[in-house]
């Protein structure tokens, strides 16, 4: 055991998650990934539960780790009430704790989810603020996304939604006072810190690796993370 | 059912609370569905007469940064938290989250809470110099659909229509989804547990619908968060709508319904994206399978405009199965914003057929 397991063994999900595992690989045959990707969650909770730290500061730093979808099927399988989904909910903490998320293609693209998902927590009050998100970057939204895209505004309205007004309804403007206190909670909790972190190391791996940077989703940098390497060769 | 099989039953069942509600809206549904959400309240306060709080000072839970793993736990325990503080500042004890991400990690914080009751005094400090707020725990958490689910007979007793194809008067063919989130993290909170949900079939049948058993029937929809949001990683998602389409397919149903608000997009659009980039349609007509949640389904059988539930923004049209059931409804009205006033019309898929 070393620095980093130290680390994560502190951490509340892996505390929740980790029990003890028998490599039955129940988790495996019931994951959804693990038909998708080259992922087998019983390696992961495997390499874990050995301890040694240049194999946990390896996964850590690779693709692995970011395959899984939390979708939690794993939970209800596991004989011995481990939770795979967790124990990775703790080791995605520790690598973007540690910078090493910068290392792998997927653990790149945390840069991309924190500045849509998060920026929209922060500036709206919601985690998915579609208008404006069109079939251009979400081509498989369709025809009927298209038309509700130009329509935005009077099909909230038609479906009985409080559009961007004050007061209760869906879509409502979320009053500044609450989108304070969000802001408040995220500073004293760690949350601002952390969005700190995943643009810090994104940066310096941006750098490095000779990509564009800049503060938007439209560099090289972050259009490489969302589209992918392969599609840019 | 014998004695016994109903004591073992009763482990499955979950306490729904009867009235008086906080109600928490959910991101994806807001954006998406907002008609669903309508639907509900009306349905709660106007058909049942319920008193339900819509409280417009809470916010996200935060939960798809949770599950995207930018959020740290801290930072959403203390947003969780805020909620509870209003819903506790309201006079409320029973919370109904929308989403069932949000269910499933409410879920997930109690149970944290409640093993590390050290970690709840650190969220109420935190809470205190955030905010001010203070909190009680809530006495009753569900899910929307366990509310339908409570309320499903007093639903078939008012209802208008009725789960039954009018050409044939066979019930109708229906496939439940239910959200990973709601049973596989704690079955003993949801109606049925993960092994044998009754959340969604217990609706469909009280309204005189038939439940298809299928291979893939608890396979997750795949939104998977990031596997979604990247659009590098978006095959992760496609791949899990389509394992459970072919699997559904050979049962021939009539109808999805679904209890996540992510699903329910993801079953939706993704019958979309499978025809363009395989050719492959679900139903025998061309136009696929359309995909309800239980909010829009329990409109629809009390008799609501399909307009007003806001069915128009399935990608897979509807009409097929309103045709079905004998819904009046008026065709030219689908695309009317409000006071009638004409939208235009969204374009035609290149396979999928729509109306």
């Amino acid at each position: 055991m070393g620095y980093l397991f130290d680390r994560l063994k502190n951490d509340l999900h892996y505390r929740e998650g980790m029990q003890a595992c028998i490599n039955c690989g129940t988790c495996t045959a019931i994951c959804p990934a693990a038909e998708y990707y080259d992922y087998d969650p019983r390696a992961i909770v495997e390499t874990v539960q050995r301890g040694d730290e240049a194999e946990l500061e390896s996964l850590i730093k690779s693709d692995t780790i970011w395959y899984c979808g939390e979708c939690m099927s794993c939970r209800t399988r596991c004989p011995r009430n481990n939770t795979p989904g967790l124990i990775i909910m703790a080791l995605r903490a520790l690598s973007q704790d540690t910078g090493y998320f910068a290392e792998s293609e997927k653990g790149r693209q945390q840069i991309y989810l924190k500045r849509t998902i998060g920026h929209n927590i922060l500036k709206t009050g919601y985690c998915v603020y579609a208008e404006d998100i069109g079939t251009d970057t979400h081509p498989e939204q369709g025809p009927v996304w298209d038309w509700r895209q130009q329509h935005w505004k009077e099909v909230m309205e038609r479906l009985g939604a409080n559009y961007q007004k004050p007061g209760p309804g869906a879509m409502r403007r979320i009053p500044d006072d609450a989108i304070n206190e969000l802001h408040k909670i995220f500073e004293i909790t760690g949350g601002l810190k952390q969005f700190e972190k995943i643009e810090e190391y994104s940066e310096k791996k941006a750098r490095s690796l000779g990509l564009q940077w800049d503060e938007t989703l439209d560099n090289e940098y972050l259009q490489q993370t969302y589209n992918g390497t392969r599609q840019n060769s | 059912m014998n004695r016994g099989k109903q004591l073992i039953w009763q482990n499955y069942q979950k306490e729904i609370a009867d009235d008086h509600f906080f109600y928490v809206r959910s991101c994806i549904r807001q954006n998406f569905f907002p008609g669903a959400e309508a639907t509900f309240l009306r349905i709660l306060k106007d058909v049942l007469q319920k008193d339900v709080y819509d409280d417009p000072d809470h916010t996200t839970c935060t939960g798809i940064g949770y599950h995207t793993d930018i959020v740290p736990l801290e930072t959403t325990m203390t947003v969780v938290a805020r909620q509870f503080a209003l819903m506790t500042e309201k006079g409320y004890s029973h919370f109904i989250p929308s989403c069932v991400t949000s269910f499933g990690m409410y879920l997930e914080i109690l149970e944290s809470w409640h093993n590390h009751p050290e970690v709840l005094e650190q969220v109420r400090k935190y809470l205190k110099e955030a905010t001010g707020r203070s909190f009680e725990l809530p006495a009753n958490i569900v899910h929307a659909s366990d509310i339908i689910y409570k309320f499903r007979s007093e639903i078939a007793q008012k209802a208008k229509y009725r789960l039954i194809n009018r050409y044939t008067g066979q019930p109708l063919r229906v496939v439940e989804h239910i959200g990973c989130h709601y049973a596989k993290m704690f079955p003993h909170k949801s109606v049925g547990g993960a092994e044998f949900p009754r959340v969604l079939a217990g609706i469909i049948e009280e309204w005189g619908g038939e439940v298809i058993d299928y291979p893939e029937r608890r396979h997750c929809c795949g939104f998977g968060f990031r596997q979604y949001f990247i659009k590098a990683n978006r095959g992760y998602t496609f791949s899990s709508v389509k394992k459970k389409l072919d699997s559904m397919q050979p049962y021939s149903p009539d109808l999805i319904v679904t209890n996540c608000p992510g699903c329910n997009v993801f079953l939706d659009k993704g019958q979309y994206v499978i025809s363009e980039q395989e050719g492959i349609v679900y139903d025998e007509n061309g136009y696929g399978i359309p995909v309800l949640s239980s909010e829009e389904l329990a409109g629809l059988v009390l008799g609501f405009d399909p307009w007003d539930i806001g069915l128009q923004v399935h990608q897979v049209s509807v009409e097929p199965l309103l045709d079905k059931m004998g819904v009046e409804y008026e065709p030219e009205k689908k695309y009317l914003g409000k006071e009638n006033i004409p939208l235009g019309r969204p374009l035609q898929p290149t396979v999928l057929k729509t109306i």
